[in-house]
């Protein structure tokens, strides 16, 4: 058995047990959905690391910077800053006014039906859309980590797909929340130790490490080129290259603020006060961990070197192939069994919020108007939903296969977030005015302009050559209509302006009435849901 | 719990007298003071990376320290940036916390009687 594969295992066993201990204290909707509420703010803090840093930016990242080098390390400074936007505007009223899901917020003044089912409706498209990203790029990860044991593609889906369906039916958030933590600590440790070896390779001199970035060395069209990696302009070319990045910027700092696997988690800590600390835990670690992609990066580029990633599997493989540069198979084995771990962690997250959204707000309070009809109907309703859900998910990832061009995927949940979500939270609570015309009119313009521009943009519409084949080819063979990979730039403010034309066209007193209510909810806490009790 | 408590006399619930109350009110200015400025900052600040990137190149490719150039530092200071604006408004929310528990307390303790006007 190869060493991967052997950590692979120990992480299983250790996280299946995790979920065995969880299973026993998840009776109950609180304990399910909101771990009892009893999570404390470094736990949640980590958690929320564990739940957002995915493989696209333990692998992605460190494969971009080791490629496009400088323009890869300013994709990655939005990821952090977008926290700002969570824990200034979010993550406290979120606590104070709701329950389970973001929903819960815009129910409160709100018309419940029609916009629980269309807030639903929009978590599950960004959670579904998100997790299918994950598990094409887990099941081909998880295939060329554990090249040589005979773990196919369809192999490795079904693995990940069924372990998370498992940690989130059976331990429900706590086990959920744990495997986040213990996938976070190992993903700061091993980063940091390979961080700490690279620059030990150039004797802890930041001056030879620099320089050395200056004179990037590679093959180009079979020419060898030199490039000073530290220069911009590598990704993000003219014409459209820095508008792009705009448009990603505003996607994120509006979106990761609109992500219903990173909302739910602020409904695990006791009070506003635990969830605002907790946000800043997390930003400690993805603002450290963001900041050692120099290292894992420039590091992949200059000690191993483009030519050789190229050959080795390409540039998600930069940073196990600098582990296995640095300090052989064993420390290359532990880097693929934290980008495992790393996936694991980001599908269990996406499962319990799809599942609980659609238990919560669909199931018990579009269809059955708030009533649960037996004791704990909402927690099985859940559980079935999850399995459903990943079902699902599976099932889409072998369908498009390996090669299957999914990157558009993310970019499309962000889009969904900030141009859907953020605005009909931020309107729910700050504006007076607001009403449920203008919730579902939001909502749908939101999420219409994102699928819609990400239909036409070029990463779904191009002419590929003969030789591209299968669901690797572009959906529409013809040159983009909308030339941005990312929509934020336009659908963002679509979805603001449909929210803002839904209310001024429509009349509704009551939503008004109660705004006072979600007023003083949400900025004092007042009323706000407690912790269980114990411990 | 202040959700079972109906409406008094005047149609007010105990939302309406807690959001007309002194307090409440001195706590919302308390939070835009901070919130507003702090977030057209941070937007400010970050969008000048990628504007600068893209429209003045050269600018940001001056070495500074050896290899190291200002696009690389000015990237690298948003972390910064984001940690300090962070710590600052944990300090703040320390001063909400305080007067929010004050105005739960009264209006739990006035109940359905008076409102604290």
């Amino acid at each position: 058995m190869s060493a991967p594969l052997v950590m692979f295992l120990v992480f299983i066993g250790i996280t299946l047990a995790i979920t065995y201990w969880a299973s026993k204290r998840s009776a109950g909707a609180s304990a399910y959905f909101a771990a009892g509420r009893q999570i404390k703010s470094w736990q949640n803090g980590v958690a929320v690391a564990g739940d957002y840093m995915s493989a696209a930016s333990f692998l992605g990242i460190a494969g971009i910077i080791a490629f496009q080098g400088y323009d890869g390390f300013m994709f990655s400074v939005g990821w952090l800053v977008a926290y700002l936007t969570v824990l200034l505007v979010i993550a406290e009223p979120l606590r104070n006014a709701g329950k389970y899901t973001m929903a819960d917020v815009l129910a409160y003044r709100l018309k419940p039906r029609p916009v629980r089912a269309m807030a639903s409706l929009s978590t599950l498209t960004v959670s579904t859309f998100y997790m299918v990203a994950q598990m094409v790029g887990a099941g081909a990860l998880v295939a060329l980590l554990l090249k040589g044991s005979g773990i196919s593609y369809t192999t490795a889906v079904i693995g990940v797909g069924v372990l998370m369906i498992v940690y989130v039916v059976f331990g429900g958030m706590l086990a959920t929340t744990w495997v986040q933590i213990i996938k976070a600590i190992l993903l700061m440790a091993g980063t940091l130790l390979l961080s700490i070896l690279v620059m030990s390779h150039f004797h802890f001199s930041f001056h030879a490490f620099f320089n050395a970035i200056g004179h990037v060395t590679y093959h180009d069209k079979g020419q060898p080129v030199v490039k000073d990696f530290l220069q911009p302009g590598l990704r993000y070319k003219p014409p459209y290259g820095p508008l792009d990045l705009i448009s990603l910027g505003l996607a994120l700092i509006f979106g990761t603020a609109g992500l219903p696997h990173i909302l739910v988690r602020f409904y695990t800590v006791p009070d506003a006060r635990t969830a605002r600390h907790s946000v800043v835990w997390a930003m400690a670690l993805i603002g450290g961990f963001y900041i050692m992609t120099t290292f894992l990066g420039f590091g992949a580029a200059t000690i191993v070197g483009r030519d050789f990633i190229a050959t080795h599997g390409g540039n998600n493989m930069s940073a196990p192939l600098l582990a296995q540069a640095l300090a052989g198979d064993i420390f290359f084995s532990f880097i693929c069994a934290i980008a495992f771990a790393t996936i694991l962690a980001v599908v269990a997250g996406l499962t319990i919020s799809a599942s609980t959204s659609f238990a919560h707000d669909f199931w018990t309070n579009v269809i059955h108007r708030g009533v649960e009809r037996k004791p704990g109907e909402e927690v099985r309703v859940a559980r079935v939903s999850a399995f459903v859900v990943g079902a699902i998910a599976i099932t889409i990832a072998i369908l498009l296969g390996p090669t299957a061009n999914v990157a558009f995927l993310v970019a499309l949940a962000f889009a969904v977030a900030a141009s859907a979500n953020l605005p009909v939270i931020v309107l729910s609570i700050f504006w007076r005015r607001f009403n449920t015309t203008g919730a579902v009119a939001g909502l749908a313009v939101g999420l219409l302009a994102s699928i819609g521009l990400i239909l036409v943009s070029p990463s779904l519409m191009a002419v590929d050559p003969p030789t591209v084949t299968g669901t690797a080819r572009h959906l529409i063979q013809a040159r983009a209509w909308f030339p941005l990979e990312n929509p934020g730039i336009l659908s963002i403010p679509l979805g603001f302006l449909g929210a803002i034309l839904g209310t001024l066209l429509s009349h509704e007193p009551t939503s008004q009435h109660k705004f006072n209510e979600l007023l003083v909810r949400s900025n004092t806490g007042l009323g706000a849901e407690k912790a269980a009790a114990g411990h | 719990m202040p959700d079972a408590i109906e409406p008094d006399r005047n149609g007010q619930t105990v939302w309406d007298r807690v959001a007309a109350s002194r307090q409440f009110r001195d706590l919302m200015a308390m939070k835009k003071t901070f919130i507003i400025p702090a977030f057209i900052f941070f937007l400010a600040y970050y969008f000048m990376l990628p504007i600068l990137v893209g429209y003045a190149p050269g600018f940001m490719s001056i070495k500074v320290w050896g290899n190291v150039n200002i696009a690389y530092l000015f990237a690298l200071s948003q972390f910064f940036m984001a940690w300090i604006i962070a710590g600052l408004y944990v300090r703040a929310g320390d001063r909400f916390d305080a007067i929010s528990k004050d105005i739960i307390e009264n209006a739990l303790k006035t109940g359905n009687s008076e409102g604290d006007k």
